[in-house]
């Protein structure tokens, strides 16, 4: 078996993990990515709640997931490569043939991910970019998944687009910063049947980004909702209205939570 | 970076109207094997760019891996050698160090540890 990165740079815990890579990928222990053989760097965001609640989402529709045959996924900011990882094995053991893409902004991400990927015997093509960039004249329209845990944390403006670590999680106003810019690439992205799971804060206004995705022509649905005590966590699948029926009353059916984000908005800008 | 990667990278410094195909400069390069899957093969081919596949393929010297012009997508259902080169052209080579050229520019864009990295200058942007 090649490995990709150069042996010499490899901690001991790595090496660990690479040993017990062998182990996991014969005897199939999990269907998602295992925290012990997720790998890490000072400058990378590691798996936490909101990874977690992304995974847990994917799991969720998982059977919708393998129906739908999906020919390419993407992670856009794929981190640790926890997420990517994931949705590569829980795919591959349901036969499925799809291609992976992940990209991330930071450098020290991409080679995070390769390491975490190549520790679960899955491959994804890592691209190191901010978004898709590069990406999105050729493969506009053929993607048919996307998965997105953006910078999401209500920080200044000047903080969006720092180096480094500062990059997951650094979202400017609202946390809407880089989750704006992100919509329109996801749009150019996304097939005609294709989906997109992103994770959304309360302070984010979900209800505002839906409506936005809505004017794109996309329905969408909360798969998982998560409060901690930091943040209240939403996963929102998106897809084209037009795909699938009975779309539209299921978007109307979003209206009970919209009014609740908005409440427990309006709470948490009044602290 | 397997070669399907390339095929479906594109320059995106600002002003840049003909970044396609970025020219493959490959230092180091392996050959894994990746499952066969005929269905997603058939489904993938009338998205590739042949002659941008065909290039990179050369660049490294796969010069009689695949036909000059593209094959007629009814060949590919018949064809199971061809397939399977097809196979071995877009998900079986992996470049692991190099660079991609723009061909506008020249800008070259490099490739470390099989990762691509496209992060542009603040003057490019």
């Amino acid at each position: 078996m090649d490995h990709s990165f150069d042996a010499n740079s490899l901690n001991p815990d790595m090496i660990d993990k690479k040993r017990s890579n062998k182990l996991a990928s014969s005897k199939m222990l999990s269907n998602i990515a295992q925290i012990r053989l997720v790998s890490n760097h000072p400058e990378v965001y590691e798996p936490c709640d909101d990874s977690f609640a992304l995974v847990d989402a994917l799991l969720a529709d998982r059977t919708n997931l393998l129906n739908m045959q999906p020919r390419f996924c993407m992670e856009v900011g794929c981190g640790s490569g926890y997420v990517i990882a994931s949705l590569a094995i829980m795919l591959h053991q349901g036969c499925s043939a799809a291609q992976y893409f992940a990209t991330d902004i930071n450098p020290h991400a991409a080679e995070t991910t390769a390491a975490t990927l190549e520790a679960h015997g899955v491959h994804a093509e890592i691209i190191c970019t901010d978004l898709a960039l590069g990406l999105g004249k050729r493969l506009a329209g053929m993607v048919d998944v996307i998965v997105v845990n953006p910078p999401y944390v209500p920080t200044p403006d000047d903080e969006v687009g720092c180096e480094g670590i500062t990059s997951s999680w650094a979202g400017g106003e609202n946390g809407r910063k880089v989750i704006d810019r992100i919509l329109p690439v996801v749009h150019n992205l996304l097939s005609e049947k294709g989906w997109l799971y992103m994770v959304t804060l309360t302070a984010n206004n979900p209800s505002q980004i839906c409506s936005m995705m809505r004017e794109m022509g996309y329905a969408s649905r909360i798969v998982v909702q998560r409060s901690t005590e930091e943040e209240s966590l939403h996963i929102i699948k998106f897809w084209r209205e037009h795909t699938e029926k009975g779309s539209r009353s299921s978007w109307l059916s979003q209206f009970p939570l919209l009014s609740f984000w908005r409440s427990s908005g309006a709470k948490e800008s009044g602290i | 970076m397997r070669l399907l990667t390339h095929n479906m990278l594109s320059c995106n410094i600002k002003g840049v109207t003909n970044g396609y195909p970025l020219r493959l400069e490959a230092e180091k390069w392996t050959e894994k094997e990746v499952d066969f899957n005929a269905k997603f093969l058939r489904g993938i081919f009338p998205k590739i760019d042949w002659p941008a596949l065909v290039g990179s393929a050369r660049s490294l010297g796969f010069n009689d891996l695949l036909p000059d012009e593209a094959p007629d997508s009814s060949l590919l259902a018949s064809d199971d050698d061809l397939l399977r080169r097809f196979h071995h052209a877009l998900l079986e080579i992996h470049v692991e160090e190099g660079g991609l050229v723009c061909p506008e520019t020249g800008r070259r864009f490099p490739i470390n540890k099989g990762i691509p990295n496209l992060l542009l200058h603040e003057d490019e942007v």
